[in-house]
């Protein structure tokens, strides 16, 4: 029986096709797109004012509100700076970490090292930002008691000690794919360029950093994606600093259509990106 | 040429270890302006090692390198005036062919104008006139050779290093290429010091051979020196065929190619009889395994002779052929 099935979807090559894609197919449609889809609806939807039901229909008022309150605008703003401050950071440790880990370190030592990379990811995502916040925490932190006898204060709770955090929380997502781009770099390009005449940072800039390129975008996606939804953290060591994805949960409860209205900055923000990495044909060579 | 020539590299005591494995194991070599000198031995013999460490990529753990009477031992690659061909030809895959050839010109702050002089004619001396706007990847593997080659020779340096760079062609290009490089040599005159485990290119190629068994030189000499004179068992087995034999108590060593075979005429001094075990036709030549009488096997490499297997046959060669070892 289970092997004349075998032999009829042996002939059946589309068959075969469906039936393997049958379930994620399903999962990205439903579940994946269809929530997305229910979001951008539910932008357009309104409020009655009196009893707080969603009203559908279509109704372009919630961007009215969102483009002409300039305290909108500013959130914005101040999300996509700590969103590109946070990629940055992440890119300037995450290069010269992968580069020690893939080129530098001993063979049996590297895949220790990618554990260690590894290893923050099994803790909680709230432990972590707890743990930063009682370091911050001015006067009594960590840090102002190590660093305050060099002159260095903690900066407190606000956009920087944001921009710490998420560059913490999301340096393992920049370093793994750099570092992976790296162990595909062969060691004869180095060594054919310092054998050319070219000095160390004369090689990282004309060979190696052109050819981890794709990595660093791909690296880059999810640290500044993930930074754009962020609201925990700003809850937790943000002070007053609110980001995007404060405002979306300050209103999901009183004004369900305004929040997937704000929502859909992320969004446009990542499409915009990801239109732009396009352009520069990284995705093509990921 | 050879005794008279200037000594470009000089290398004195060399030793080189990678955790517990003794790669190069003092190694004294000189190498000539001018002379195709090759590094030949089996693999982890330390060949590549010395190279490497001619180049700046490894720091030996003792001894000198000196390049142009300078000690060079401990600068690093892109301080040393000598440029490498690798074995993965390790050509730059996000530029164009013209961009690799030039890359060395432009770390050296040539500018622009002579720079595409030089680039250009360089393309033009490894026959890819026009291929300059392409990228690596469009190329054959023997056309990317040729951009390594290029890459390289367009800097001019005082020696070129070349780290098997024929291994991953196929047999008929990498003849094509062995007298290309040769021919290549002469007309720039630059030394090449070449790497390789293949001995039948060792021989076609170079001016002389440093045979490397276990970090050491076992020989150096001319190619014929190699092949007529092996100073060591290692050198007769490793270069061409040996055949290792007893006669009257005596070991005796013999090249297959040296043994006449015939059903009864002998050619040479000295003789034996045997029966034909075996006979391989390998086209212009054919291999005859002869049994001999007190037990021992021979190999004689000659033109095809009417002879078939289980036949009495008699064996001979020239005693001077013969070499002790």
């Amino acid at each position: 029986m289970n092997n004349s099935i075998a032999t009829w979807m042996h002939k059946r090559q589309k068959v075969r096709l469906l039936a393997l894609l049958a379930a994620p197919g399903l999962w990205l449609v439903v579940a994946y797109l269809g929530a997305l889809g229910a979001l951008l609806v539910t932008a357009f939807f309104t409020i009655d004012n009196f009893t707080g039901d969603t009203i559908p229909g279509f109704n372009l008022g919630n961007f009215h509100d969102m483009v002409s309150d300039p305290a909108y605008r500013n959130v914005m703003f101040r999300t996509l700076g700590i969103a590109l401050s946070v990629t940055l950071i992440c890119s300037a440790i995450a290069i010269p970490m992968a580069f020690f880990m893939a080129k530098v370190a001993k063979p049996r030592n590297q895949k220790f090292l990618v554990a260690l990379v590894l290893t923050p990811l099994w803790a909680s995502y709230l432990v972590k930002i707890y743990a930063w916040r009682s370091m911050l925490e001015p006067g009594t932190g960590v840090i102002d008691w190590l660093l305050s006898p060099l002159g260095i204060h903690s900066p407190g709770f606000g956009g920087p000690a944001i921009i710490i955090g998420l560059s913490y929380l999301w340096l393992p997502y920049m370093i793994l794919p750099i570092y992976a781009g790296l162990e595909r770099l062969p060691n004869s390009l180095l060594d054919a360029s310092g054998d050319l005449g070219a000095r160390n940072f004369y090689t990282f800039r004309k060979v190696v950093l052109p050819l981890i390129f794709p990595s660093l975008v791909a690296g880059s996606m999810f640290t500044f994606s993930l930074s754009l939804g962020d609201y925990i953290t700003a809850q937790i060591i943000g002070g007053k600093l609110q980001m995007l994805g404060n405002v979306v949960y300050q209103n999901f409860s009183i004004n369900l259509p305004f929040a997937a209205t704000i929502a859909t900055i992320p969004i446009t923000i990542m499409a915009l990106y990801l239109w732009l990495v396009r352009r520069t044909g990284a995705l093509a060579s990921l | 040429m050879l005794e008279s020539g200037d000594v470009t590299v000089s290398i004195r005591n060399l030793t080189k270890s990678f955790g517990k494995v003794q790669a190069v194991n003092g190694v004294d070599l000189d190498i000539y302006s001018g002379e195709f000198l090759t590094l030949l031995g089996p693999s982890g013999s330390g060949k590549t090692t010395v190279l490497r460490m001619i180049a700046g990529f490894e720091k030996p753990d003792s001894g000198s390198i000196y390049l142009g009477g300078e000690d060079v031992s401990q600068l690093p690659p892109y301080e040393r005036d000598v440029n490498t061909v690798f074995q993965d030809y390790a050509l730059f895959p996000h530029m164009d062919v013209l961009s690799n050839i030039e890359y060395g010109l432009r770390v050296q702050g040539i500018e622009k104008t002579e720079r595409k002089v030089r680039s250009e004619k360089a393309l033009d001396q490894v026959r890819l006139t026009g291929y300059g706007d392409r990228k690596p990847a469009q190329l054959s593997g023997g056309q990317r050779q040729r951009v390594a080659l290029a890459r390289a020779l367009v800097n001019r340096p005082s020696v070129l290093l070349l780290d098997e760079p024929l291994g991953a062609l196929d047999l008929k290009l990498r003849e094509q290429m062995q007298l290309e490089l040769k021919e290549l040599q002469r007309e720039v005159g630059i030394t090449f010091v070449f790497v390789t485990h293949d001995q039948e290119e060792a021989l076609t190629m170079s001016d002389r051979i440093a045979v490397f068994d276990q970090g050491r030189i076992e020989q150096l000499g001319t190619p014929r020196e190699i092949y007529e004179n092996p100073k060591s068992a290692f050198v007769s087995e490793f270069v061409g065929q040996t055949n290792k034999i007893t006669i009257e108590g005596k070991k005796i060593n013999i090249r297959p190619e040296f043994v006449s075979i015939s059903s009864s005429a002998t050619l040479g001094d000295k003789s034996l009889e045997g029966v034909l075990r075996d006979a391989i036709f390998v086209g212009a030549t054919t291999r005859y395994l002869v049994g001999l009488e007190n037990g021992e096997a021979l190999i004689s490499i000659k033109p095809t002779e009417p002879l078939s297997v289980g036949d009495s046959v008699v064996v001979s060669w020239e005693s001077k052929r013969e070499f002790l070892v």
